[in-house]
């Protein structure tokens, strides 16, 4: 099944998106690459997309150390799944460091593909599930930046990212 | 409880409100108001915690089995789990994990288990550094206090109190005053620390037995990190976190931020099947390892709990989890926290269970009599657990488990109840109210005189614990039972109806019983008032059980007849409509509770009906505009039915404000007593406020139940009354 803007999901997912004060991009493969270069500030790191999903501008390293991750003001890598119902964003624990990097800069920019939107919870779980149970994977569905009202009021960007921006492929 | 005691005890209480109580007030009453919004979006809201309550209730009944394959699973991932038995074999397990590691440095995530097992002090015991990485936690860590609400643990401190905190202890170039300053310096001097440690203890708000996935509920980022920047991972969990599947994550994905913190979701909901796939990192050598270097520990603690899984009143604890609405949606626990309505570890309603089976009862009667079982938490609760109910049963326990003492003479005639000797003299008297009631109105005006003389006053102040500064209620010589006795029978009638006569409204309130025997006649209805009229609800609230059943059943026999003859059972107070629908189900045969409680009303449910079933609303009084402040009591609330007097007095032409706190403070006897006098006061004045601004200052009072009536008497200079006695035909005639 092929999803794009204008499609419920799409749509619900970007004003869901909106309610948690993640920005967006709609684009296509090819133009993935300026999409994050316009939303990325130097220094950035990040994890190489999947294939089809375009590539990552040239400003970004990858396979970027501990220091260089502390050092990051953005860190860009891929979505899994975005979950229309909450605006959420399914990061993998992959090898190549998908957590790390989207977790230590300050600018989390995370590229997702419009057909891998699902509507909910119970699609999104069906699905994980599935994995969880055949290989063992870890997923963060990450909704918004870090946040906390611990210090009495509500601030934005915590131990985690301040700013979130999502980049929606359509293919 | 000694006079000493209850003093001592005020004082407390006295002190936490006057330091906490502004703080515990702003951020529990945003949760709250964030719940409503929030479930409000939920297409399904009700069958979300249908669902999530069939899946704990499956998930306690096969605990042994899940557990089982649940230790398959971590296994078969390359993780190990530990069952342990207390708390003690949990933070040995836990200690050996970091010493094979050598570990020097632990880093943690916020988990109330930990607190539980006080793992920080059996690690700090072998010389290990642990950090609490949650901002609250760490707070809390470096002022050297206890968490005071079980999701927010730092909810009693304000941004000042915080900055002032941190300005003397790390005295920083620039001094720390915004909220912004705050998070900003603590993340930076956390993550040093992050980076340097070795281990990572995580809690986890659900486990998977299918594939051995943990559920993490987080928004700081603090648990990521725990996680990602340590190669061991510790997760320490009780053992009633088990699941089936990923799957039955859902129903309670989509509750936990929206009861506990009013929001959607959390940002972020780690789902982790450890050792996670993530590279190693080592900040020290800047350098990045394989995912095959991580270690993970699930330790899951019994501590009491496969005791609670056996024990059918506490059983429904383990299903809780900890989202906090219950503290939130607590009028009590919105003045005082879990400073004052908590135990060892856990606070608010549900803290009763938790500490009765994991500490025991001596910790649990502690702060068990916060709960006034006003019910407000019932339909808050995403599982759905009567938490009033096992605040009622701890109650019971911890009655049962006192010692004789030396007053019990003075009331052992007064108290003709089922309770053993030793029960709190305070409680044993409230329990009994029906017998005071009944004497009370048949020396009547003498006993008003006595007991409101000043001699009586400070007596009853030092041996039962009744605060001085409330008035006592006044009796009536001629009860409602009585009065109604000398009417006609009303010819041809639409509807037969029982009336309840509950203590209040046939021995004090007596005009209110009046007033709704006039409506229902107007509307077409004959009335008959019943003989019972201890509806067992005094003895309940004071945790007496066995006597309210008693009363039950009594009522039961009075009242099944008529029932079963075809009569509606209708009820002017209601504390005692709610227990015949919630409470009896606990205390009667079931079929007898479902009689029961399928045919009896609140009296302004019974009015709506007869309205909407064609009674011509002409012989009820008209507003005619006539504005009113309309206070619906909690119980009522929880229930549904308050919505009935709201379109009733709408419907006849009056102009209705409402109030929107969970509970006027007066609980019964809670307000009376002396511990509890300032607290009553505290929750009560939010009412009191609400009834005293531009909009609604000059409305008349009006409220359903007796205890509301009694603490809106107290605060506000105006009266107040039920709203039965504005409705009602004006009275006529010698019999009235």
């Amino acid at each position: 099944m092929s999803t794009t803007a204008g499609d419920p999901p799409v749509d619900r997912f970007l004003d869901r998106l909106a309610d948690f004060d993640v920005s967006h991009t709609v684009t296509t493969p090819g133009g993935v690459a300026d999409a994050v270069a316009d939303v990325a500030d130097d220094p950035a790191v990040g994890v190489p997309l999947p294939d089809g999903l375009g590539e990552l501008p040239a400003s970004v390293t990858t396979d970027p150390s501990p220091s260089e991750l502390e050092a990051a003001a953005t860190g860009v890598t891929h979505a899994d799944l975005g979950v229309a119902d909450y605006g959420s964003l399914a990061l993998p624990a992959t090898a190549d460091g998908v957590e790390p990097v989207s977790l230590y800069g300050d600018h989390h920019v995370a590229v997702v593909a419009a057909e891998n939107v699902v509507p909910g919870m119970p699609a999104a779980l069906s699905e994980l599930g599935d994995r969880f149970r055949a290989d063992g994977d870890s997923v963060v569905l990450a909704t918004g930046p870090s946040a906390t009202a611990d210090m009495g009021a509500l601030v934005q960007g915590a131990h985690g990212p301040k700013t979130v921006h999502a980049v929606v492929v359509q293919r | 409880m000694s006079s000493k005691r209850r003093a001592s005890k005020a004082e407390h209480i006295r002190r936490v409100l006057a330091t906490e109580g502004d703080a515990v007030a702003a951020n529990t009453q945003g949760f709250n108001r964030g719940r409503y919004d929030s479930v409000a979006d939920l297409e399904d809201y009700e069958g979300l915690k249908e669902e999530a309550r069939a899946i704990k209730e499956d998930a306690i009944e096969r605990l042994p089995d899940l557990v089982d394959e649940l230790r398959d699973a971590v296994e078969a991932n390359g993780g190990t789990l530990y069952l342990a038995d207390d708390a003690e074999d949990a933070n040995e397990y836990v200690r050996e994990v970091v010493a094979d590691v050598d570990g020097e440095r632990v880093v943690k995530s916020k988990s109330m288990t930990t607190e539980e097992l006080e793992l920080n002090d059996a690690l700090g015991a072998d010389g290990v550094d642990v950090v609490e990485t949650d901002l609250g936690e760490w707070v809390l860590q470096v002022a050297d206090e206890a968490p005071s609400h079980i999701v927010a643990p730092a909810i009693h401190k304000s941004r000042e109190s915080i900055a002032a905190l941190f300005n003397e202890r790390f005295d920083p170039d620039e001094e720390l005053e915004t909220a912004e300053d705050l998070t900003l310096f603590a993340r930076e001097k956390l993550g040093e620390q992050i980076a340097d440690a070795d281990v990572g203890v995580t809690g986890a708000n659900f486990v998977t037995a299918d594939s051995g996935t943990m559920a993490l509920v987080t928004s700081e980022g603090n648990a990521r990190k725990t996680v990602t920047a340590t190669d061991t991972h510790v997760a320490v969990a009780g053992v009633e976190k088990v699941i089936p599947s990923v799957e039955d994550l859902r129903p309670f994905v989509e509750l936990i931020g929206r009861s506990g913190t009013g929001q959607d979701i959390t940002s972020y909901l780690s789902l982790l099947t450890p050792p996670v796939g993530s590279p190693t990192l080592d900040f020290q050598t800047d350098e990045v390892g394989s995912p095959d270097d991580r270690e993970f520990h699930l330790v899951l603690v019994d501590n009491g709990r496969m005791a609670m899984r056996e024990d059918d009143d506490l059983r429904e604890t383990l299903y809780c989890i900890r989202c906090s609405a219950c503290s939130n949606s607590c009028a009590n626990f919105q003045q005082v926290g879990g400073h004052a309505f908590g135990g060892e570890t856990y606070s608010g309603g549900i803290a009763t269970g938790w500490e009765a089976g994991v500490e025991g009862l001596d910790t649990a009667k502690e702060f068990n009599d916060l709960c006034t079982g006003c019910s407000r938490c019932v339909n808050a609760c995403p599982v759905g657990i009567d938490i009033p109910w096992i605040n009622t049963v701890v109650r019971d326990r911890a009655n049962r488990s006192q010692r004789g003492g030396d007053l019990d003479w003075l009331v052992e005639g007064l108290t003709p109840d089922e309770e053993p000797a030793g029960v709190d003299v305070q409680k044993r008297v409230f329990g009994n109210f029906e017998t005071l009631a009944k004497l009370g109105s048949a020396f009547a005006p003498v006993s008003n005189w006595v007991a409101g003389s000043s001699v009586a006053g400070a007596a009853m102040e030092r041996v039962l614990g009744i605060d001085d500064r409330r008035d006592l209620p006044t009796f009536e010589r001629e009860s409602l039972k009585s009065w109604a006795e000398g009417r006609p029978d009303v010819a041809n009638p639409d509807r037969e109806v029982v009336l309840f006569p509950d203590l209040y409204t046939n021995y004090m309130d007596v005009d209110r019983g009046k007033a709704a025997v006039r409506a229902l006649e107007a509307l077409g209805a004959d009335v008959t008032v019943a003989d019972e009229c201890a509806s067992g609800r005094a003895p309940l609230s004071q945790g007496m059980v066995a006597t309210a059943r008693e009363k039950a059943e009594r009522v039961a026999d009075d009242l099944l007849p008529y029932v079963e003859a075809g009569k509606d059972v209708v009820v002017v107070e209601p504390s005692d409509h709610a227990i015949f629908q919630r409470e009896y189900e606990r205390l009667l045969d079931e079929d007898d509770h479902e009689a029961l409680a399928a045919n009896s009303y609140e009296v302004f449910e019974y009015v709506y009906g007869l309205l909407e079933n064609g009674a011509s609303e002409t012989s009820l009084a008209t507003g005619d505009g006539h504005e009113v402040a309309y206070h619906g009591h909690c119980q009522q609330r929880t229930l549904g039915v308050d919505t009935y007097t709201v379109a009733v007095l709408d419907r006849l032409g009056f102009d209705v404000a409402t109030s929107d706190v969970e509970c006027c403070g007066m609980a019964g006897s809670f307000g009376y007593k002396q511990e509890y006098y300032d607290v009553s006061v505290a929750v009560g004045e939010e009412l009191a406020d609400q009834f005293s601004t531009d909009e609604t200052g000059d409305r008349e009072v009006v409220a359903s139940g007796t205890s509301c009536l009694d603490q809106l008497d107290d605060l506000l200079d105006r009266p107040s009354k039920h709203p039965i006695e504005l409705v009602a035909p004006r009275p006529h005639g010698r019999a009235e």
